[in-house]
Protein backbone atom coordinates (compact mmCIF):
# COMPACT_ATOMS: atom_id res chain seq x y z
CA UNK A 1 0.00 0.00 0.00
CA UNK A 2 3.10 2.21 1.07
CA UNK A 3 4.59 1.18 -1.83
CA UNK A 4 1.82 2.10 -4.45
CA UNK A 5 1.34 5.84 -2.85
CA UNK A 6 5.06 6.09 -2.92
CA UNK A 7 5.15 5.14 -6.83
CA UNK A 8 2.40 7.35 -7.56
CA UNK A 9 4.64 9.83 -5.97
CA UNK A 10 7.31 9.53 -8.00
CA UNK A 11 5.35 9.12 -11.28
CA UNK A 12 3.85 12.71 -10.40
CA UNK A 13 7.11 13.84 -10.14
CA UNK A 14 8.95 12.33 -12.77
CA UNK A 15 6.06 13.36 -15.38
CA UNK A 16 5.98 17.31 -13.91
CA UNK A 17 9.86 17.47 -14.61
CA UNK A 18 10.34 15.54 -17.79
CA UNK A 19 7.77 18.19 -19.14
CA UNK A 20 9.50 21.10 -17.25
CA UNK A 21 12.44 19.97 -20.05
CA UNK A 22 10.37 19.23 -22.95
CA UNK A 23 8.30 22.56 -22.45
CA UNK A 24 11.84 24.95 -22.02
CA UNK A 25 13.14 22.81 -25.10
CA UNK A 26 9.84 23.74 -27.17
CA UNK A 27 9.63 27.20 -26.11
CA UNK A 28 13.91 28.39 -26.29
CA UNK A 29 15.30 26.16 -28.74
CA UNK A 30 12.92 27.48 -31.37
CA UNK A 31 15.82 30.38 -32.41
CA UNK A 32 19.18 31.88 -31.64
CA UNK A 33 19.75 32.91 -28.33
CA UNK A 34 19.67 36.51 -29.61
CA UNK A 35 16.81 36.72 -31.39
CA UNK A 36 15.41 34.59 -28.23
CA UNK A 37 16.47 37.55 -26.51
CA UNK A 38 15.44 40.48 -28.22
CA UNK A 39 11.63 38.53 -28.79
CA UNK A 40 11.84 38.05 -24.76
CA UNK A 41 12.42 41.96 -24.62
CA UNK A 42 9.91 43.52 -27.50
CA UNK A 43 6.82 42.14 -26.58
CA UNK A 44 6.70 42.86 -22.57
CA UNK A 45 7.83 46.06 -23.28
CA UNK A 46 5.51 46.71 -25.88
CA UNK A 47 2.04 45.76 -24.20
CA UNK A 48 3.76 47.80 -21.32
CA UNK A 49 4.50 50.95 -23.79
CA UNK A 50 1.01 50.83 -24.72
CA UNK A 51 -0.12 52.04 -21.34
CA UNK A 52 2.41 54.41 -20.55
CA UNK A 53 1.53 56.26 -23.47
CA UNK A 54 -2.32 56.06 -22.91
CA UNK A 55 -1.23 57.52 -19.43
CA UNK A 56 0.95 59.91 -20.79
CA UNK A 57 -1.44 61.26 -23.82
CA UNK A 58 -3.76 62.03 -20.76
CA UNK A 59 -1.45 63.29 -18.06
CA UNK A 60 1.14 65.43 -19.93
CA UNK A 61 3.78 62.85 -19.07
CA UNK A 62 2.70 63.58 -15.72
CA UNK A 63 4.12 60.01 -14.23
CA UNK A 64 4.30 61.12 -10.24
CA UNK A 65 0.84 60.03 -9.44
CA UNK A 66 0.15 57.13 -7.29
CA UNK A 67 -1.91 55.78 -10.46
CA UNK A 68 0.41 55.21 -12.29
CA UNK A 69 3.07 52.95 -10.29
CA UNK A 70 -0.79 50.71 -9.40
CA UNK A 71 -1.31 50.13 -13.33
CA UNK A 72 2.26 49.41 -14.54
CA UNK A 73 3.23 47.08 -11.72
CA UNK A 74 -0.30 45.72 -12.13
CA UNK A 75 0.34 45.49 -15.78
CA UNK A 76 3.80 43.95 -15.01
CA UNK A 77 2.85 41.45 -13.13
CA UNK A 78 -0.54 40.66 -14.80
CA UNK A 79 2.15 38.75 -17.26
CA UNK A 80 2.47 35.86 -15.26
CA UNK A 81 -1.03 35.11 -15.55
CA UNK A 82 -1.29 35.01 -19.62
CA UNK A 83 1.96 33.24 -19.39
CA UNK A 84 1.26 30.17 -17.02
CA UNK A 85 -2.53 29.89 -17.82
CA UNK A 86 -1.51 29.86 -21.61
CA UNK A 87 1.64 27.80 -20.79
CA UNK A 88 -0.60 24.75 -19.42
CA UNK A 89 -3.62 25.36 -21.30
CA UNK A 90 -1.41 25.53 -24.88
CA UNK A 91 -0.11 22.14 -23.82
CA UNK A 92 -3.11 20.50 -25.02
CA UNK A 93 -3.72 22.03 -28.17
CA UNK A 94 0.17 21.40 -28.93
CA UNK A 95 0.58 17.93 -28.50
CA UNK A 96 -3.45 17.18 -29.73
CA UNK A 97 -3.19 18.75 -33.21
CA UNK A 98 0.20 20.42 -33.73
CA UNK A 99 2.71 17.40 -32.66
CA UNK A 100 -0.12 14.87 -32.36
CA UNK A 101 1.11 13.00 -29.38
CA UNK A 102 -1.46 13.70 -26.69
CA UNK A 103 -2.59 10.44 -27.29
CA UNK A 104 0.98 8.43 -26.63
CA UNK A 105 0.83 11.29 -23.66
CA UNK A 106 -2.20 9.13 -22.48
CA UNK A 107 -1.52 5.63 -22.80
CA UNK A 108 2.24 6.16 -21.40
CA UNK A 109 2.60 5.98 -17.31
CA UNK A 110 2.66 9.57 -16.37
CA UNK A 111 0.42 11.93 -14.86
CA UNK A 112 -1.15 14.11 -17.31
CA UNK A 113 -1.93 17.00 -14.74
CA UNK A 114 1.19 17.00 -13.35
CA UNK A 115 2.68 16.87 -17.36
CA UNK A 116 0.39 19.94 -18.54
CA UNK A 117 1.53 21.89 -15.14
CA UNK A 118 5.26 20.82 -15.93
CA UNK A 119 5.02 22.27 -19.57
CA UNK A 120 3.66 25.15 -18.03
CA UNK A 121 6.82 25.95 -16.18
CA UNK A 122 8.75 27.21 -19.00
CA UNK A 123 5.97 29.97 -19.81
CA UNK A 124 6.81 30.76 -16.23
CA UNK A 125 10.40 31.03 -16.55
CA UNK A 126 9.33 33.11 -19.70
CA UNK A 127 7.48 35.02 -17.80
CA UNK A 128 9.49 36.09 -15.29
CA UNK A 129 11.77 37.47 -17.79
CA UNK A 130 9.17 39.54 -19.15
CA UNK A 131 8.66 40.50 -15.83
CA UNK A 132 11.55 41.31 -14.82
CA UNK A 133 12.44 43.68 -17.73
CA UNK A 134 9.32 45.28 -17.57
CA UNK A 135 10.38 46.28 -14.28
CA UNK A 136 13.84 47.67 -14.54
CA UNK A 137 12.69 49.54 -17.99
CA UNK A 138 9.81 51.12 -15.77
CA UNK A 139 12.12 52.04 -13.01
CA UNK A 140 15.14 53.30 -14.67
CA UNK A 141 13.10 55.38 -17.94
CA UNK A 142 9.80 55.82 -16.19
CA UNK A 143 10.73 56.69 -13.10
CA UNK A 144 8.39 53.91 -11.42
CA UNK A 145 9.68 54.16 -7.58
CA UNK A 146 10.86 51.17 -6.32
CA UNK A 147 13.88 51.19 -3.45
CA UNK A 148 14.88 47.59 -3.04
CA UNK A 149 16.06 47.95 0.68
CA UNK A 150 12.05 48.80 1.57
CA UNK A 151 10.81 45.99 -0.68
CA UNK A 152 8.79 43.44 1.88
CA UNK A 153 10.69 40.75 0.73
CA UNK A 154 8.96 37.79 3.07
CA UNK A 155 5.81 39.06 1.55
CA UNK A 156 6.67 39.26 -1.53
CA UNK A 157 8.01 35.97 -1.72
CA UNK A 158 5.14 34.35 -0.07
CA UNK A 159 2.72 35.95 -2.36
CA UNK A 160 4.54 34.97 -5.40
CA UNK A 161 4.77 31.38 -4.36
CA UNK A 162 0.93 31.76 -3.44
CA UNK A 163 0.33 33.37 -6.55
CA UNK A 164 2.39 31.35 -9.40
CA UNK A 165 0.32 28.46 -7.71
CA UNK A 166 -2.77 29.33 -7.68
CA UNK A 167 -2.64 30.52 -11.60
CA UNK A 168 -0.85 26.83 -12.32
CA UNK A 169 -4.46 25.68 -11.03
CA UNK A 170 -6.37 27.75 -13.05
CA UNK A 171 -4.15 26.89 -16.07
CA UNK A 172 -5.56 23.08 -15.10
CA UNK A 173 -8.95 24.15 -15.27
CA UNK A 174 -8.61 25.70 -18.45
CA UNK A 175 -6.60 22.88 -20.28
CA UNK A 176 -9.06 20.80 -18.90
CA UNK A 177 -11.69 22.35 -20.88
CA UNK A 178 -9.19 23.10 -23.91
CA UNK A 179 -9.51 19.20 -24.43
CA UNK A 180 -13.15 19.86 -24.84
CA UNK A 181 -13.20 22.21 -27.49
CA UNK A 182 -11.16 22.26 -31.12
CA UNK A 183 -8.18 24.30 -31.91
CA UNK A 184 -10.35 26.95 -34.10
CA UNK A 185 -10.07 28.86 -30.61
CA UNK A 186 -6.16 28.01 -29.60
CA UNK A 187 -5.79 31.48 -27.49
CA UNK A 188 -8.08 30.24 -24.58
CA UNK A 189 -5.68 30.80 -21.95
CA UNK A 190 -4.63 34.47 -23.71
CA UNK A 191 -8.62 35.17 -24.00
CA UNK A 192 -9.21 34.34 -19.85
CA UNK A 193 -6.43 36.55 -19.08
CA UNK A 194 -7.72 39.35 -21.06
CA UNK A 195 -11.09 38.57 -19.24
CA UNK A 196 -9.22 39.01 -15.92
CA UNK A 197 -7.36 42.08 -16.84
CA UNK A 198 -10.72 43.68 -16.56
CA UNK A 199 -11.90 41.67 -13.11
CA UNK A 200 -8.95 41.62 -10.94
CA UNK A 201 -8.17 45.79 -11.16
CA UNK A 202 -4.83 44.85 -12.71
CA UNK A 203 -4.75 48.42 -14.19
CA UNK A 204 -7.19 49.86 -12.39
CA UNK A 205 -8.64 50.50 -9.02
CA UNK A 206 -11.71 48.21 -8.70
CA UNK A 207 -13.72 51.44 -7.74
CA UNK A 208 -13.44 52.07 -11.73
CA UNK A 209 -15.89 49.28 -12.33
CA UNK A 210 -19.33 49.89 -12.45
CA UNK A 211 -21.05 48.80 -8.95
CA UNK A 212 -22.41 45.17 -10.22
CA UNK A 213 -19.04 44.27 -11.39
CA UNK A 214 -16.61 44.97 -8.45
CA UNK A 215 -18.36 42.01 -6.64
CA UNK A 216 -16.92 39.54 -9.28
CA UNK A 217 -13.42 41.26 -9.22
CA UNK A 218 -13.96 40.38 -5.01
CA UNK A 219 -14.08 37.12 -6.12
CA UNK A 220 -10.90 36.96 -8.66
CA UNK A 221 -7.67 35.79 -6.20
CA UNK A 222 -5.81 37.59 -8.69
CA UNK A 223 -6.87 40.73 -7.29
CA UNK A 224 -5.54 40.13 -4.13
CA UNK A 225 -2.34 38.24 -5.44
CA UNK A 226 -1.84 41.66 -7.52
CA UNK A 227 -2.49 43.59 -4.14
CA UNK A 228 -0.21 41.91 -2.28
CA UNK A 229 2.32 42.28 -5.21
CA UNK A 230 2.67 46.02 -5.23
CA UNK A 231 1.94 46.35 -1.36
CA UNK A 232 5.41 44.35 -1.14
CA UNK A 233 7.40 47.09 -3.23
CA UNK A 234 5.70 49.60 -2.66
CA UNK A 235 4.32 50.27 0.15
CA UNK A 236 2.10 52.90 0.66
CA UNK A 237 1.34 53.99 -3.16
CA UNK A 238 -0.81 50.80 -3.15
CA UNK A 239 -2.66 51.53 -0.38
CA UNK A 240 -3.98 55.02 -1.89
CA UNK A 241 -6.98 53.33 -3.29
CA UNK A 242 -9.83 52.29 -1.11
CA UNK A 243 -10.57 49.36 -2.59
CA UNK A 244 -8.48 47.10 -0.43
CA UNK A 245 -7.16 49.57 1.71
CA UNK A 246 -9.15 47.90 4.79
CA UNK A 247 -7.49 44.95 4.32
CA UNK A 248 -4.09 43.93 6.33
CA UNK A 249 -1.48 42.32 4.60
CA UNK A 250 -2.05 38.78 6.69
CA UNK A 251 -5.85 39.08 6.12
CA UNK A 252 -5.27 39.47 2.21
CA UNK A 253 -2.91 36.43 2.64
CA UNK A 254 -5.68 34.12 3.84
CA UNK A 255 -7.77 35.24 0.92
CA UNK A 256 -5.79 34.58 -1.37
CA UNK A 257 -4.78 30.97 -0.04
CA UNK A 258 -8.49 30.33 0.46
CA UNK A 259 -9.12 31.07 -2.87
CA UNK A 260 -6.40 29.53 -4.09
CA UNK A 261 -7.16 25.95 -1.92
CA UNK A 262 -10.96 26.36 -3.64
CA UNK A 263 -9.67 26.35 -7.30
CA UNK A 264 -6.78 23.66 -6.38
CA UNK A 265 -9.68 21.36 -5.43
CA UNK A 266 -12.09 22.78 -8.67
CA UNK A 267 -9.19 21.93 -10.58
CA UNK A 268 -9.34 18.64 -9.81
CA UNK A 269 -13.22 17.65 -10.79
CA UNK A 270 -12.67 20.05 -13.64
CA UNK A 271 -9.92 17.69 -14.64
CA UNK A 272 -12.18 14.56 -14.08
CA UNK A 273 -14.67 15.84 -15.77
CA UNK A 274 -13.28 16.78 -18.93
CA UNK A 275 -11.39 13.88 -18.87
CA UNK A 276 -14.15 11.91 -18.84
CA UNK A 277 -16.01 13.41 -21.70
CA UNK A 278 -12.66 13.69 -23.85
CA UNK A 279 -12.68 10.18 -23.78
CA UNK A 280 -16.47 9.47 -24.01
CA UNK A 281 -16.49 11.64 -27.06
CA UNK A 282 -13.32 10.54 -28.48
CA UNK A 283 -11.94 13.77 -28.75
CA UNK A 284 -8.11 13.20 -27.37
CA UNK A 285 -6.79 12.84 -30.94
CA UNK A 286 -8.97 15.25 -32.47
CA UNK A 287 -7.58 17.35 -35.20
CA UNK A 288 -9.57 20.51 -36.53
CA UNK A 289 -7.30 22.31 -38.24
CA UNK A 290 -9.56 24.36 -40.57
CA UNK B 1 -28.96 6.89 -74.23
CA UNK B 2 -28.12 8.33 -71.09
CA UNK B 3 -28.47 11.41 -70.53
CA UNK B 4 -25.92 13.90 -69.04
CA UNK B 5 -26.68 15.76 -66.09
CA UNK B 6 -25.92 19.65 -67.18
CA UNK B 7 -24.79 20.40 -63.82
CA UNK B 8 -21.89 17.12 -63.93
CA UNK B 9 -20.79 18.34 -66.98
CA UNK B 10 -20.18 21.88 -65.70
CA UNK B 11 -18.60 20.84 -62.22
CA UNK B 12 -16.00 18.45 -64.20
CA UNK B 13 -15.64 21.53 -67.07
CA UNK B 14 -11.86 22.76 -66.39
CA UNK B 15 -11.80 26.07 -64.78
CA UNK B 16 -9.21 28.26 -65.55
CA UNK B 17 -8.48 31.99 -65.25
CA UNK B 18 -10.81 33.75 -62.94
CA UNK B 19 -13.20 30.99 -62.56
CA UNK B 20 -10.31 28.99 -61.30
CA UNK B 21 -9.57 31.75 -59.15
CA UNK B 22 -12.77 32.30 -57.37
CA UNK B 23 -13.44 28.00 -57.45
CA UNK B 24 -10.14 28.08 -55.66
CA UNK B 25 -11.55 30.81 -52.80
CA UNK B 26 -15.06 29.06 -52.07
CA UNK B 27 -13.18 25.93 -51.86
CA UNK B 28 -11.04 27.34 -49.14
CA UNK B 29 -12.93 29.61 -47.34
CA UNK B 30 -15.81 26.17 -47.55
CA UNK B 31 -14.20 24.45 -44.54
CA UNK B 32 -13.60 27.04 -42.48
CA UNK B 33 -17.62 28.50 -42.59
CA UNK B 34 -18.70 24.87 -42.32
CA UNK B 35 -16.19 23.92 -39.39
CA UNK B 36 -17.37 26.95 -37.13
CA UNK B 37 -20.89 25.74 -37.22
CA UNK B 38 -19.57 22.59 -36.64
CA UNK B 39 -18.93 23.89 -32.83
CA UNK B 40 -20.25 27.44 -31.95
CA UNK B 41 -17.76 28.13 -28.75
CA UNK B 42 -15.60 30.20 -30.54
CA UNK B 43 -18.56 32.74 -30.53
CA UNK B 44 -18.12 32.72 -26.84
CA UNK B 45 -14.31 32.91 -26.59
CA UNK B 46 -14.07 35.34 -29.91
CA UNK B 47 -16.87 37.61 -29.23
CA UNK B 48 -17.18 38.15 -25.09
CA UNK B 49 -13.71 37.47 -24.40
CA UNK B 50 -11.93 40.39 -26.27
CA UNK B 51 -14.70 42.77 -25.26
CA UNK B 52 -13.62 42.29 -21.91
CA UNK B 53 -9.84 43.56 -22.52
CA UNK B 54 -11.53 46.53 -24.69
CA UNK B 55 -13.00 47.30 -21.29
CA UNK B 56 -9.82 47.37 -19.35
CA UNK B 57 -8.64 49.85 -21.46
CA UNK B 58 -11.53 51.92 -21.11
CA UNK B 59 -11.45 51.43 -17.75
CA UNK B 60 -8.05 52.81 -17.89
CA UNK B 61 -9.10 55.78 -19.31
CA UNK B 62 -11.73 56.58 -16.77
CA UNK B 63 -9.35 56.10 -13.93
CA UNK B 64 -6.73 58.95 -15.31
CA UNK B 65 -10.58 60.96 -16.02
CA UNK B 66 -9.39 61.09 -20.34
CA UNK B 67 -11.77 62.88 -22.25
CA UNK B 68 -14.73 61.03 -23.35
CA UNK B 69 -13.74 60.55 -27.51
CA UNK B 70 -10.97 58.52 -26.28
CA UNK B 71 -13.43 55.51 -24.46
CA UNK B 72 -14.44 55.48 -28.33
CA UNK B 73 -11.33 55.59 -29.88
CA UNK B 74 -10.28 52.47 -27.57
CA UNK B 75 -13.75 50.67 -28.70
CA UNK B 76 -13.16 51.28 -32.75
CA UNK B 77 -9.49 50.17 -31.64
CA UNK B 78 -10.76 47.22 -30.50
CA UNK B 79 -12.78 45.93 -33.03
CA UNK B 80 -10.07 46.90 -35.71
CA UNK B 81 -7.59 44.08 -34.14
CA UNK B 82 -10.13 41.59 -35.09
CA UNK B 83 -9.25 42.10 -38.31
CA UNK B 84 -5.03 42.51 -37.66
CA UNK B 85 -5.78 38.77 -35.49
CA UNK B 86 -7.29 37.37 -38.44
CA UNK B 87 -4.60 38.28 -41.21
CA UNK B 88 -1.48 36.65 -38.55
CA UNK B 89 -3.32 33.86 -36.98
CA UNK B 90 -5.47 32.65 -39.77
CA UNK B 91 -3.45 33.22 -43.01
CA UNK B 92 -0.26 33.66 -42.09
CA UNK B 93 0.13 31.18 -39.24
CA UNK B 94 -2.53 29.00 -40.97
CA UNK B 95 0.32 28.22 -43.35
CA UNK B 96 2.61 27.12 -41.15
CA UNK B 97 -0.25 24.76 -39.82
CA UNK B 98 -1.11 23.51 -43.30
CA UNK B 99 2.62 22.83 -43.63
CA UNK B 100 2.75 20.52 -40.92
CA UNK B 101 -0.06 18.91 -41.70
CA UNK B 102 0.94 18.29 -45.42
CA UNK B 103 -1.31 20.23 -46.90
CA UNK B 104 1.04 22.85 -48.14
CA UNK B 105 2.78 20.79 -50.44
CA UNK B 106 -0.57 19.91 -52.02
CA UNK B 107 -1.46 23.85 -52.72
CA UNK B 108 1.44 24.04 -54.04
CA UNK B 109 1.12 21.23 -56.33
CA UNK B 110 -2.52 21.81 -57.50
CA UNK B 111 -2.80 24.49 -60.93
CA UNK B 112 -4.02 26.89 -58.57
CA UNK B 113 -3.36 30.73 -57.45
CA UNK B 114 -2.04 30.85 -53.90
CA UNK B 115 -3.39 34.18 -54.23
CA UNK B 116 -6.77 32.40 -54.03
CA UNK B 117 -6.12 30.15 -51.32
CA UNK B 118 -4.77 32.77 -48.61
CA UNK B 119 -7.72 34.99 -49.92
CA UNK B 120 -10.43 31.87 -49.05
CA UNK B 121 -8.75 31.53 -45.94
CA UNK B 122 -9.76 35.18 -45.01
CA UNK B 123 -12.72 35.36 -46.46
CA UNK B 124 -13.47 31.94 -44.58
CA UNK B 125 -12.70 33.93 -41.39
CA UNK B 126 -14.70 36.95 -42.28
CA UNK B 127 -17.53 35.69 -40.24
CA UNK B 128 -15.78 35.44 -37.23
CA UNK B 129 -13.55 38.70 -37.92
CA UNK B 130 -17.11 40.62 -38.39
CA UNK B 131 -19.06 39.31 -36.16
CA UNK B 132 -16.10 39.78 -33.57
CA UNK B 133 -15.72 43.58 -34.76
CA UNK B 134 -19.58 44.31 -35.15
CA UNK B 135 -19.94 43.20 -31.50
CA UNK B 136 -16.89 44.96 -30.15
CA UNK B 137 -18.96 48.34 -31.93
CA UNK B 138 -22.03 47.94 -30.58
CA UNK B 139 -22.03 46.22 -26.86
CA UNK B 140 -18.65 49.14 -26.54
CA UNK B 141 -20.71 51.82 -27.92
CA UNK B 142 -23.93 50.79 -25.93
CA UNK B 143 -22.13 50.07 -22.91
CA UNK B 144 -19.72 52.96 -22.63
CA UNK B 145 -22.17 55.77 -24.34
CA UNK B 146 -19.74 56.37 -27.01
CA UNK B 147 -21.23 58.93 -29.16
CA UNK B 148 -20.80 58.73 -33.12
CA UNK B 149 -21.06 61.50 -35.53
CA UNK B 150 -20.46 60.37 -39.21
CA UNK B 151 -20.27 63.37 -41.91
CA UNK B 152 -19.21 61.82 -44.81
CA UNK B 153 -20.53 57.72 -45.04
CA UNK B 154 -19.24 57.40 -48.39
CA UNK B 155 -15.64 58.66 -47.43
CA UNK B 156 -15.90 56.48 -44.31
CA UNK B 157 -16.89 53.38 -46.61
CA UNK B 158 -14.03 54.09 -48.47
CA UNK B 159 -11.37 54.76 -46.11
CA UNK B 160 -12.22 50.93 -44.39
CA UNK B 161 -12.42 49.24 -47.91
CA UNK B 162 -8.97 50.74 -48.49
CA UNK B 163 -7.90 49.92 -45.44
CA UNK B 164 -8.92 46.46 -45.65
CA UNK B 165 -7.48 45.91 -48.96
CA UNK B 166 -4.36 47.16 -48.45
CA UNK B 167 -4.38 45.33 -44.83
CA UNK B 168 -5.09 41.71 -46.94
CA UNK B 169 -2.44 42.65 -49.42
CA UNK B 170 0.18 43.17 -46.53
CA UNK B 171 -1.29 39.86 -44.72
CA UNK B 172 -0.34 37.95 -48.31
CA UNK B 173 2.98 39.42 -48.32
CA UNK B 174 3.57 38.22 -44.43
CA UNK B 175 2.00 35.01 -45.49
CA UNK B 176 4.80 34.34 -47.96
CA UNK B 177 6.98 34.82 -45.61
CA UNK B 178 5.55 31.61 -43.29
CA UNK B 179 6.54 29.66 -46.14
CA UNK B 180 9.75 29.40 -45.37
CA UNK B 181 9.12 29.36 -41.34
CA UNK B 182 8.78 26.81 -38.89
CA UNK B 183 8.15 26.51 -35.31
CA UNK B 184 9.57 30.10 -35.31
CA UNK B 185 6.00 30.77 -36.80
CA UNK B 186 4.43 30.78 -33.49
CA UNK B 187 6.77 33.34 -31.94
CA UNK B 188 6.99 35.74 -34.71
CA UNK B 189 2.79 35.91 -34.89
CA UNK B 190 2.75 36.10 -30.99
CA UNK B 191 5.51 39.24 -31.31
CA UNK B 192 3.17 40.58 -34.34
CA UNK B 193 0.23 41.96 -31.50
CA UNK B 194 1.53 44.36 -28.77
CA UNK B 195 4.36 46.16 -30.90
CA UNK B 196 1.59 46.40 -33.82
CA UNK B 197 -0.97 47.59 -31.63
CA UNK B 198 1.45 50.16 -29.98
CA UNK B 199 2.91 51.37 -32.83
CA UNK B 200 -0.68 51.92 -34.88
CA UNK B 201 -2.48 53.09 -32.48
CA UNK B 202 -5.05 51.08 -31.67
CA UNK B 203 -5.77 52.16 -27.67
CA UNK B 204 -4.46 56.59 -28.45
CA UNK B 205 -4.29 58.99 -31.58
CA UNK B 206 -1.35 57.93 -33.57
CA UNK B 207 -0.80 61.90 -33.34
CA UNK B 208 0.35 61.28 -29.96
CA UNK B 209 3.91 60.17 -31.17
CA UNK B 210 6.41 61.96 -32.98
CA UNK B 211 5.54 62.90 -36.79
CA UNK B 212 8.50 60.82 -38.22
CA UNK B 213 7.34 57.81 -35.80
CA UNK B 214 3.51 57.92 -36.75
CA UNK B 215 4.69 58.16 -40.40
CA UNK B 216 7.08 55.22 -40.38
CA UNK B 217 4.10 53.16 -39.12
CA UNK B 218 1.51 54.50 -41.69
CA UNK B 219 3.22 51.68 -43.25
CA UNK B 220 0.93 49.32 -41.74
CA UNK B 221 -2.68 49.73 -43.18
CA UNK B 222 -4.35 49.85 -40.13
CA UNK B 223 -2.50 52.97 -38.90
CA UNK B 224 -4.08 55.10 -41.49
CA UNK B 225 -7.38 53.11 -41.68
CA UNK B 226 -7.79 53.55 -38.03
CA UNK B 227 -7.00 57.31 -38.11
CA UNK B 228 -8.88 58.20 -40.98
CA UNK B 229 -12.04 56.31 -39.40
CA UNK B 230 -11.72 57.78 -35.79
CA UNK B 231 -11.79 61.75 -38.03
CA UNK B 232 -14.59 60.88 -39.39
CA UNK B 233 -16.88 59.33 -36.96
CA UNK B 234 -15.91 61.44 -33.86
CA UNK B 235 -17.19 64.82 -33.74
CA UNK B 236 -13.29 65.85 -31.86
CA UNK B 237 -11.94 63.34 -33.96
CA UNK B 238 -10.52 65.52 -37.07
CA UNK B 239 -8.46 67.65 -34.18
CA UNK B 240 -6.70 64.89 -33.01
CA UNK B 241 -6.18 63.16 -36.26
CA UNK B 242 -2.77 62.47 -37.92
CA UNK B 243 -3.22 63.83 -41.46
CA UNK B 244 -6.14 64.81 -43.41
CA UNK B 245 -8.46 62.43 -44.36
CA UNK B 246 -8.22 62.86 -47.57
CA UNK B 247 -4.31 62.46 -47.77
CA UNK B 248 -4.58 59.09 -45.87
CA UNK B 249 -6.87 58.14 -47.97
CA UNK B 250 -4.97 58.79 -51.14
CA UNK B 251 -2.01 57.23 -49.34
CA UNK B 252 -4.33 54.05 -48.19
CA UNK B 253 -4.85 53.82 -51.89
CA UNK B 254 -1.27 53.93 -52.95
CA UNK B 255 -0.52 50.79 -50.17
CA UNK B 256 -3.41 48.88 -51.59
CA UNK B 257 -1.49 48.84 -55.22
CA UNK B 258 1.71 48.33 -53.61
CA UNK B 259 0.83 45.64 -51.06
CA UNK B 260 -1.39 43.70 -53.90
CA UNK B 261 1.22 43.96 -56.32
CA UNK B 262 4.26 43.05 -53.84
CA UNK B 263 1.98 40.11 -52.21
CA UNK B 264 1.27 38.75 -56.08
CA UNK B 265 5.09 38.99 -56.84
CA UNK B 266 6.83 37.81 -52.98
CA UNK B 267 4.31 34.67 -53.13
CA UNK B 268 5.80 33.78 -56.74
CA UNK B 269 9.50 34.07 -55.31
CA UNK B 270 8.72 32.66 -51.90
CA UNK B 271 7.28 29.96 -53.68
CA UNK B 272 10.32 28.96 -55.58
CA UNK B 273 12.58 29.72 -52.83
CA UNK B 274 10.78 27.24 -50.34
CA UNK B 275 10.47 24.51 -53.37
CA UNK B 276 14.46 24.86 -54.29
CA UNK B 277 15.49 24.86 -50.44
CA UNK B 278 12.80 22.18 -49.62
CA UNK B 279 11.33 23.96 -47.08
CA UNK B 280 7.49 23.19 -48.21
CA UNK B 281 7.31 19.90 -46.58
CA UNK B 282 9.87 20.36 -43.79
CA UNK B 283 8.75 19.65 -40.50
CA UNK B 284 11.15 21.00 -37.65
CA UNK B 285 9.80 20.38 -34.42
Amino acid sequence: MENTASSNRFEIWRSFWVATWLGWQIESNWTQPFLFAIYSIIKPLAGAAILVVMYSVITQGNFNTPIFPYLYYGNAFYQYVGAIMTGVSWAVIDDREHYKTLKYMYIAPISIPAYWLGRGVARFLTGSISVLITIAFGVLFLHVPLNLATVNWPLFLVALGIGVFMLAMMGLILASITLLIAHHFFLIGEATASALFLLSGAIFPLDVLPAWLRPVGFLVPITYWLELMRRSLIGNVAQAYPTLAHFGDLQLLGILAGLTVLFAIASTFVFRFCDYRAREQSLIDRVTNY
Amino acid sequence: MNKLNPLAVMSTEKAVGWKLFWKTVIARAYPRVVGQQREKSWIFFDIFLPMLAVSAYVFVYRAIHAPEEYIGFVVVGGAMTAFWMNIMWSMSMQLYWEKEQGNLALYIMAPNSMMAILLGMALGGMLATFLRAIAIILLGSLLFHVQYAIGNFLQLIGVFLAAMTALYGLGMITASLFLLLSREADHLVQLAQEPVYLVSGFYFPIRSFNFWIAAAASIIPLTLGLDAMRQLVFPSGAALGFLNVNVELSALLVLCVIFLFGARALLGYMERLAIREGRLTESRR
